[in-house]
């Protein structure tokens, strides 16, 4: 079709037909907008925000952890004033209780969009290679999924153990500096926890660099590096400062 | 150089495939991966049996055509094509293993040929700019900061081969649909229909089951055209964009 038997005499329309000559006359236009809310990158992003809160929590809940070194009242005194903050504006332990409810919620969104992902990716690949090699992939990021489910094994092992007070394997003493000593006081809980930092640790170093790159943050090459160190540095923070309370108690450090 | 071949065998999609092992002789290291496989197929031909099926086309590297998974690794042990794999990168003695890409959004169409018009749905989607682009107009009349053009072109160096899904291991497609997201975003043409183009493609993407990116890294580092895993960072950015402000 030439422009001539368009048949359009409209000065725009005719602006527009005459750049026809110079190539393909383009027509189609984007068909209307679809709904985003439950792709795989909307899950990731449910995955991304409810890690951050995790990441904040699990930061402020190892810097409460290290005053274990500071003996039995500075710990006591630590756990007493954590129930009474924002007190009297909050009952007794409210702020607790707040911050528990937004980390269940977190902990189900999390943890939901992770199962969904998974069954999504195993749909997406059912015919597997008989030989697949992992390139470039780090032990922590091929690790993320089992890892996940032995962390959230581990915290219901934490909340029964520390929380309620259900498994009591070093007494149950009033005192939380008490029950905490007195716990990795016993080999195989002080194993536990610092298998289950382990698993934190390389959970976080994937985590967090995956959380600022499914945020977006990560899109120039110099922030895609910056960001590989964050998780690195974070992993070491977080899992190892948690670790150096039970190693603290085995080597005698803490003691009762 | 000899080479024990073990190279998967499937007469269409709906019937069930195997590994089908086949010894190959003075093969030499100047061949390129595609021409070893021609010669097999030369032999296969003349013994009466069924060549193997792979697909191919400019042969240079640059058409996205070809693609296998060789030992594992998709195209190969070197950073290219497969067609641009020379066999001078394997020694005497090799197993090597042949598979097609394997992903619910690739079906395979016969032995190591796989159907990837799921790429075409997702272009389709919204991967274009639909404006008259009208007379070429002047190089100056719309500036593009170097920094924008630069990432623009490596972004659209991504040939559509499929690397990126085959080596995923969750089936993703993300570095492709990152390459094609990032091309258009850091162009002032790809402006007007920024949001609704990330939905609709990733919409489609979905759609064609392949799974979420989890930011492990295998595409880049299979990708023949060495795509940067940031474009996903900028297709990520773009969707929340698009999912926050309710495009």
């Amino acid at each position: 079709m030439r422009p001539s038997e368009l048949g359009h005499r409209s000065f725009a329309r005719h602006q527009a037909v005459s750049g026809w000559r110079y190539g393909v006359l383009v027509t189609t236009t984007a068909p209307g907008r679809r709904s985003g809310q439950a792709t795989t990158i909307a899950l990731k992003l449910l995955m991304a925000v409810t890690g951050l809160v995790f990441v904040g929590y699990v930061l402020l809940h190892m810097y409460g952890n290290l005053w274990a070194f500071s003996g039995q009242q500075a710990f006591d005194e630590y756990a007493h004033h954590l129930r009474e903050l924002l007190t009297p504006m909050l009952p007794y332990g409210g702020l607790l209780w707040i911050l528990r409810v937004v980390l269940v919620a977190s902990l189900v969104g999390h943890a939901a969009a992770a199962f969904a992902l998974w069954a999504r990716a195993a749909k997406a690949r059912e015919q597997r290679y008989a030989v697949k090699k992992a390139v470039t992939a780090t032990l922590a990021s091929r690790t993320m999924r089992w890892g996940g489910v032995a962390l959230l094994a581990f915290v219901i092992f934490h909340i029964l153990h520390l929380t309620t007070h259900t498994i009591n394997p070093g007494g149950d003493p009033e005192s939380p500096y008490l029950r905490l000593v007195g716990s990795f006081q016993v080999w195989w809980v002080a194993v536990i926890y610092l298998l289950a930092m382990l698993a934190l640790g390389m959970h976080i170093r994937h985590g967090a660099f995956s959380m600022l790159q499914t945020l977006g943050l990560t899109d120039n090459r110099r922030r895609y590096r910056i960001s590989h160190a964050v998780g690195l540095v974070l992993a070491i923070v977080i899992a190892g400062g948690f670790a150096l309370v039970p190693l603290g108690v085995l080597l005698g450090i803490v003691t009762t | 150089m000899n080479l024990t071949l073990k190279i998967w065998r499937q007469p269409n999609g709906s019937a069930a495939g195997e590994m089908v092992t086949y010894p190959i002789t003075d093969v030499s290291e100047d061949m390129s991966f595609l021409e070893m496989l021609d010669v097999l197929n030369e032999r296969l031909t003349a013994e009466g049996q069924e060549p193997v099926a792979f697909d191919s086309d400019c042969r240079e590297g640059i058409c996205g055509m070809c693609g296998l998974m060789i030992n594992g690794v998709a195209h190969g042990p070197e950073v290219t094509t497969t067609c641009q794999l020379h066999m001078r990168s394997f020694s005497d003695g090799d197993v090597v293993t042949i598979e097609p890409w394997r992903a619910s959004g690739f079906p395979v169409l016969r032995d190591l040929a796989v159907d990837r018009s799921a790429f075409d749905r997702i272009i389709d989607a919204g991967g274009y700019v639909s404006v008259n682009t009208g007379a070429a107009p002047d190089a100056h009349a719309s500036p593009v900061p170097k920094e924008n053009a630069d990432r623009a072109f490596d972004a659209a160096t991504c040939i559509s081969c499929g690397a990126c899904v085959a080596a995923c291991p969750n089936g993703s497609a993300s570095l492709f649909l990152g390459a094609k997201i990032t091309h258009l975003a850091e162009l002032p043409q790809g402006q007007a229909e920024r949001y609704t183009r990330v939905l609709n493609m990733v919409h489609q993407h979905d759609l064609e089951g392949f799974g979420g990116c989890t930011n492990i890294g295998e595409c880049t580092a299979v990708c023949p055209k060495e795509i940067p895993q940031d474009v996903i960072a900028t297709l990520n950015k773009d969707m929340r964009h698009a999912l926050w402000h309710r495009v």
